[in-house]
Order: structure tokens, then sequence, then C-alpha cells
């Protein structure tokens, strides 16, 4: 097992915080696998083998969450506060709940539109713009992550996950639609 | 520049060692074996020069079975008898089968079970034995061109198999004596072939896409090449679409031309096969091709196919192909203009309207200058030379995925999906149950593969059954169950009860596939058969582990014992040594695994410890790396 005493973000020797270097998030990885992977074991005894699948298993596991920004906040919220958060809360935010429904009526209606692989594509745009703000607002209070901040930074990850929810909504129907040919 | 490693972790003790190892290639048409010499991989041929193994298998009553070009001259008839294609029954229940739409020739035994069973004049058999008959021929040719035993194999499956099948696979190996060093993704080889091809012209890095059309399955996988380390992005198939499609739309054709109905006999269907297949690979050389089926009724059929007629009877098939690879690219998150090669694996690709929508799909023209058929075995090779330790300078790493989500059943049919498609393996997750009624103390949990929502959509893996719960209050019990899936694609699942600390114990009943208890019986009356001692195997068993562990122990302690260890825990772990090697000579088993066991247990932490030393080294190293 790795040491347990280390967080994600020590494990690969990267600064605590929202932002992250993606491209030496990669390096990173590469070498932490090229270390722990149970392909290096393959012929060492079964002890040594246990101990590289489960470190491979904890790097994997690492990098998922270094690498996708909402799992990245969830992470980072549970080390300030020792609460992630679960999937199934709810934004505050009637505004943006109203929004978000506009967004899935267009989703309903775009097989049925002329052109339905355009119209998933600009819902997908737009939802990849929503979450890039919300990213650069999240970089900012975790930044300087005061009780006040880490509450808001909580209602805009509930809000990442609809926009999350959406886009996966969306790629299945983009799959759909293209299985039909 | 490759990275420099500092510390050399999972070396044995003899690092100089040569292990004699293999790939293969386990085929649904053609089985390949080929192997590392002298830096160069090579497939093998047969005595006659052939490097294609048929994957046919004849058995019967009197004598061994016949694997490969004899066999498959019988099947016409012996069609009962001679078994092609096990690589579309393995990992499947019979109804699976028939829904795929495979006609299939044989007497199944119990079309109604998990594990149908061929009815053949050499016994009742599964798909799995067929198979294993296939790799004891492979690894025959392999150790009598190599001069010695293997110390282990690659063996290359779809990239789209799911647990169920890949399980099935790793079973083969094992009725076969093959230790597996990895399954690798069919896919993955065939880039490691190329990609290692490419290295001198220093392409070694980009974005590939690999189309893989073999005989029974389809696979399409992204990966990126980064310094050495090949990162699958998405794997992408169809685990029943592949040559054989071809022939048997070609073959329905020809019948229905040939005014034979649905009921022809197995002879009659089996020819039409064969004709299918021949005028298929004529096309991709000539403009027509000349079809003539011998029927039942003494009439000959005969007719000539030309080209824009074949296309347009498998265009539909590639249609389905290319869906599969547009919805790879976009769980990838690639575009096609980021794809910097596509590469073709399979016999059918040399299907000129196959090659021609390829390449209009990722605009550009694919690769296929290693030879389609040769190439996965070739990629397993190199990979099983790696593995095996055969290539200490060599910093190659394949990182792969699960190609399918897995999830549980929940209340009303729906599955839950807890570790989605296309994560990087090894992988883990851990969910919480508790129990219903009071003092439960046993737990069913049932694992699917697949993407849809109910469980009736899904693919049925195992039924996990989990004992030993301390009877507690409804609800009260916190039973922690982890789902872990290695580097070969296999789940295992683990169980502990929080609150008291109790494992569980697990019993896995697999929905398509050989129980342990099922396997250990085959392999049982295998030796039995072979007059083989059996306890005397498992004290020779015994004892190479327990060899190996003390080897490994004495390379660590040299290299840095000193600095990772205190007196007393030296002291303990030595002492565990000493008492391991005194039972060497035992002809008790249990002995010797105990004593292995104790010793595991003593040098656990320095095993952990060793581990992360080698992290902050090799972390140490990349920024060494970096400043420069």
């Amino acid at each position: 097992m790795l040491d347990f005493s280390k967080n994600y973000f020590e494990l690969f020797e990267l600064p605590l915080g929202f932002a992250v270097d993606a491209k030496r998030l990669a390096e990173r990885y590469r070498t932490l696998q090229a270390v722990t992977h149970p392909d290096r074991y393959v012929v060492a005894a079964d002890h040594e083998k246990r101990v590289s699948l489960q470190a491979s298993t904890q790097v994997n596991e690492a990098y998922r969450t270094l690498k996708d920004p909402l799992a990245r906040a969830r992470y980072l919220l549970s080390l300030h506060t020792g609460d992630p958060g679960t999937d199934s809360e709810t934004s505050k935010d009637g505004a943006f709940l109203m929004e978000q429904m506009e967004l899935r009526e267009t989703l309903a209606e775009a097989q049925s539109s002329p052109n339905p692989h355009a119209a998933v594509a600009r819902v997908l745009t737009h939802l990849a713009e929503q979450s890039a703000a919300l990213d650069k607002e999240l970089a900012g209070l975790f930044a300087d992550p005061t009780s006040a901040n880490l509450t808001s930074a909580r209602e805009i990850i509930r809000k990442l996950q609809f926009l999350d929810k959406c886009r996966r909504d969306a790629e299945d129907l983009e799959g759909l639609i293209d299985g039909r040919y | 520049m490759p990275l420099l490693q500092i510390a050399e972790p999972g070396q044995s003790a003899a690092p100089h060692q040569h292990r004699l190892a293999a790939g293969i290639d386990l085929g649904t048409t053609n089985s390949l074996v080929a192997t590392v010499r002298s830096g160069v991989a090579e497939t093998l041929p047969d005595a006659q020069g052939r490097h294609l193994l048929p994957s046919v298998v004849r058995f019967s009553a009197a004598a061994a079975p016949v694997v490969g070009y004899s066999a498959q001259v019988a099947a016409l008839d012996d069609p009962l008898n001679t078994i092609a294609s096990a690589k579309r029954l393995i990992g499947r229940g019979l109804a699976e089968v028939k829904q795929l739409g495979g006609r299939l020739p044989y007497v199944f035994v119990n079309p109604d079970a998990a594990v149908p069973r061929i009815h053949t004049a050499g016994g009742d058999l599964t798909p799995v034995e067929v198979s294993a008959e296939i790799l004891k021929t492979l690894a025959q040719r392999a150790e009598d061109t190599l001069g010695g035993p293997l110390a282990g194999v690659v063996i290359t499956v779809p990239a789209y198999f799911d647990d169920a099948q890949r399980q099935a696979t790793k079973d083969a190996a094992t009725l076969a004596g093959l230790n597996v060093f990895r399954l690798l993704s069919e896919p993955t080889a065939a880039a490691v072939a190329y990609g290692l091809d490419h290295a001198d012209a220093g392409t070694a890095e980009g974005i590939h896409a690999i189309y893989d059309l073999g005989g029974g399955t389809f696979d399409i996988s992204i990966l990126r090449l980064t310094r050495g380390v090949y990162e699958v992005l998405a794997a992408g198939g169809d685990s029943a679409l592949g040559g054989d499609d071809f022939d048997r739309i070609l073959a329905q054709w020809a019948l229905e031309q040939a005014g034979v109905n649905d009921g022809a006999d197995h002879r009659t269907l089996r020819q039409a096969m064969q004709a299918a297949c021949n005028a298929k690979e004529q096309l991709s050389s000539t403009p027509t091709a000349d079809l003539v089926l011998n029927l039942p009724d003494g009439r000959q059929w005969s007719a000539t196919l030309d080209r824009a007629a074949f296309e347009a009877l498998i265009d539909p098939l590639i249609d389905r192909s290319l869906a599969a690879c547009r919805r790879a690219l976009r769980d990838a998150r690639v575009s096609v203009p980021e794809v910097d090669a596509v590469v073709l694996v399979g016999g059918s690709t040399r299907i000129p309207r196959v090659r021609e929508r390829v390449a209009a799909l990722f605009g550009r023209p694919p690769l296929a200058n290693i030879d389609p058929d040769r190439v996965v075995a070739i990629g397993a090779a190199i990979q099983a030379d790696l593995l095996a330790g055969n290539r200490p300078g060599d910093d190659l790493l394949l990182l792969d995925v699960i190609p399918l989500s897995l999830g549980i059943e929940t209340m009303g049919g729906l599955v839950e999906r807890l570790i989605p498609r296309n994560s990087t393996i090894p992988v883990a997750r851990a969910q919480t149950f508790t129990t219903f009624k009071d003092g439960q103390t046993a737990m069913a949990i049932h694992v699917l593969q697949g993407e849809r929502d109910l469980v009736d959509d899904c693919r049925s893996l195992a039924r996990f059954e989990l004992r030993g719960i301390p009877p507690l209050v409804a609800g009260a019990a916190r039973i922690q169950v982890s789902f872990e899936i290695d580097a070969d694609g296999l789940l295992r699942v683990a169980a502990s009860e929080l609150t008291s600390g109790i494992t569980a114990r697990v019993e896995v009943k697999p929905s398509y596939g050989l129980t342990d208890g099922e396997i250990a019986a085959i392999l049982s009356d295998s030796r039995q058969h072979a007059g083989e001692d059996q306890l005397a195997r498992r004290v020779r068993e015994e004892r190479v582990e327990a060899q190996r562990v003390l080897e490994s122990l004495r390379a660590a302690l040299t290299r840095d014992g000193d600095a990772l260890l205190d007196t007393a825990e030296r002291t303990r772990i030595e002492d565990a040594m000493t008492a391991l090697a005194a039972t060497l000579n035992s002809i008790d088993a249990k002995r010797i695994g105990d004593a292995r066991r104790a010793l595991e247990q003593a040098c656990a932490r320095y095993v952990e410890r060793r581990m992360n030393h080698s992290i902050q080294s090799a972390m140490a190293g990349q920024r060494v790396d970096a400043f420069e």
C-alpha cells in the first residue's frame, strides 16, 4: 500500500489547489505507473505482486481524481472540510436550474430537429463554456479556502454536477443518433 | 531520452537470467505463436513452414485431439467432432451464441447450461477445453523451437472481450499448463508491434487508432504513445463481428440463389461457408470470383460474383465497425484530425472495400505494412519478452482499460454502474451495503457488465455470495465490498464487515464460466489420466513459490536492507527466511506453504516500504530530468 499519509497532490508532487498543470500531471502519472504497474512484477513473488496491484490501483484512482475538474473539486473539498458532498445534492440557484431545464428541453427536441447532430453539438459547446466559467470561479475560491469560500465552492460543485450529468446525457444521445446513421 | 529508473523494482535475484517466453494470438479462425530471438520478434512456423495454425480441433474416441490443418481438412467429413471458432463460444452461454446469429453445426449436451458442452467422439467438452488444445500445440511449438520450457506466455484477447470471456481464456491456459504473464488486448499488441517499428523514425509518439477486424471479433482502440508509455484512451468494438460474418452473409446469399432453404444440412452449410470464404479472399485481388456448391439433391450450383455485388453485401457490416470507431473516438475525446496513424489488423482488413472505408473515416491511408495476420502475435511476443525480464533497459509500459462498465444489480432490476468503461486498469471501487433482516449472515451481489440501465440489457457476469457476516440487527452491518479489476481485466471481489472487521467468505458463481472447482476437477482428471502424482505436484509448486520468495527477499535485502530496516525487523525477517528454507526438503506441501505465508507476513511492511522508496527515487529522478 502506498503511504496513506500522503494525499493525491502529495503523491503526484503537485501544489494543493484547483489549478493543475495538465502536462506535469500526465508526466508524473507515467513515472508512477512505470514504478508500480503489475507489468513490472510479473515474475516477482506473490507478495510483491499484491503490493504492486494495490499501489498501481491507487495511482490510477489519484490520476482519475486529479484529471477531472469535478472530481478534483470534490476531492479538494473533502481535504479541506472532510465532506466531499454527494452527487445527489441539488443546487439552490433558481435561475441556474431554469437554465438547465431549458437545456434539457433543447436536448429532447434535438432528436427530431432537422440536424440532430448539430443540435446536440451546440448543447455540448454551451455546457463546456458554462463548466469552464465555473472552473475559473473554483480556482479562485480554492486558492483562498476560507469557510465562506468553501461553502460557495460546494454550491458551484453542485452546479458542475448538473452540467456533468447533462453532458453525459448529451453524449449518450450523440451515440444514439450516430448509431442510426 | 528514456527515464532512468534508479530503483529496479520487481527484478528477482537473477537479473541477467533469460527466461523463455512467447506471445500467442489465439484467434477465431487462425492462431499463431511468436517469440523474440536475438532481439527480433518472429512468428514460429510448423514443420511444413506454415505460421498460421487453423483454430480447429478434431476429437476422436481412440486418438489424441488433432489441431490445425489436418483437423480442418476433416471438418467437411466429420463436422460434429471437428470444432472450429471456439473463440465465439468461450465465456458465452449457448442462448447468447444463438442470439448472435451463429449457426453451430455441433451437438450440445446441455443447451440450457451456463457453459455449453459439445458432444464429440472424444468426450463432452467445453469450449475452454477446445481452446486449451490449441494453446498446447502452440506452446509445444515454441518450446521445441526455443529448446526449453516456457516461463510464461502473453495471450491476446479482443479488447472488447468481457470478464467472462477473458477468464475463460485464462482457464484454457491453465488447462494447457501455461503460466499467463498477461492477457493482452489485441489492438494494444498490434500497437506495440508498430510503435516499436517506428521508434527509429522518431515518430514513436502520437495518437494511434488500431482497427482490428479478425475472424470473429472487431476491436477499435485509440491509444496515445508518449515516451515509451502506451495509454489506451478508449476501447470499443463488437465481439460478434468479424470475417466469419462476411463469409456467412455471402454463404447465405449463395444458398438463397441456389434455392436451398434454411434447413440446409451441416455439410452443405460448411461447404457454403468454405466457398464464400474462398470467394471473399479471391475478390481482394481479382474483380470477380466464382462460387460452386454441390447440393444435397445432386445438383451443382454455380455463380460469378463481382466486387460491386460483394461490397453491397458487406457494407452493412462495415457500417457497424465504423459506428464503433466513431464512438471510441468520442469516448477518447479525440477528433479525427488528431489521429496520427491508423493501423489495420486482421486478415479481413485485406478486403479493399474495408481499407477504402476506413481511410475515408480517418481521412488518411491506413498502415498495413506488418502482415495483418501476424502483427498481434508479434506484439504479444515483444510484451512477453519484456514481462519476463529479458529487456532490462526497455521502459515500454502498456496502460490498458476495461472496455465495458461494471455494475451491480439493485432494486427493481436496475443496474448501478460502479466502474465506468474505459477506466484504466488496475482499478478498484468500494461500495458499502447493509443487511435487510435481523441476524442476516449472507448476501448475494449480482455483478454485470454493460452500459444499459436494466439488468436484462446488460451481461450477467457472476453472483458473488458473501458468507460469514456477523449476525446483527437489520441495517446495522456495514459490509464494504471492493470490486477490483486487475491488469488482465479480471474482476475480484472482497468483502468485510466494517464494525467487526470480519472478512466475509466470497463464493463466486460465474454466469458463463467454469467455477474454480470445475477447472480444478478437469485438471485433476487430466493429470490422473496422465498418471501424474498430484501430491508430488503440489509439493513441487509450493517449493517453487517458496524459492521465489526467498530469492526475491535475498536480492531486496542486499539492495536496501540496511537502508530500510532496523535490526529487530531484519532479524525477524531473516529468521522467517531460515525457517522457510528449512522446509524446502519437506514432502509436506502445507508445511512449506505455512512457512512461506509466515515469511510473507513478516516482510509485508518491508515490501511496502520498498515500493514507497522506489516511487520516491523515480520522482526524484524525474525532477533531475526536468532540469536538463
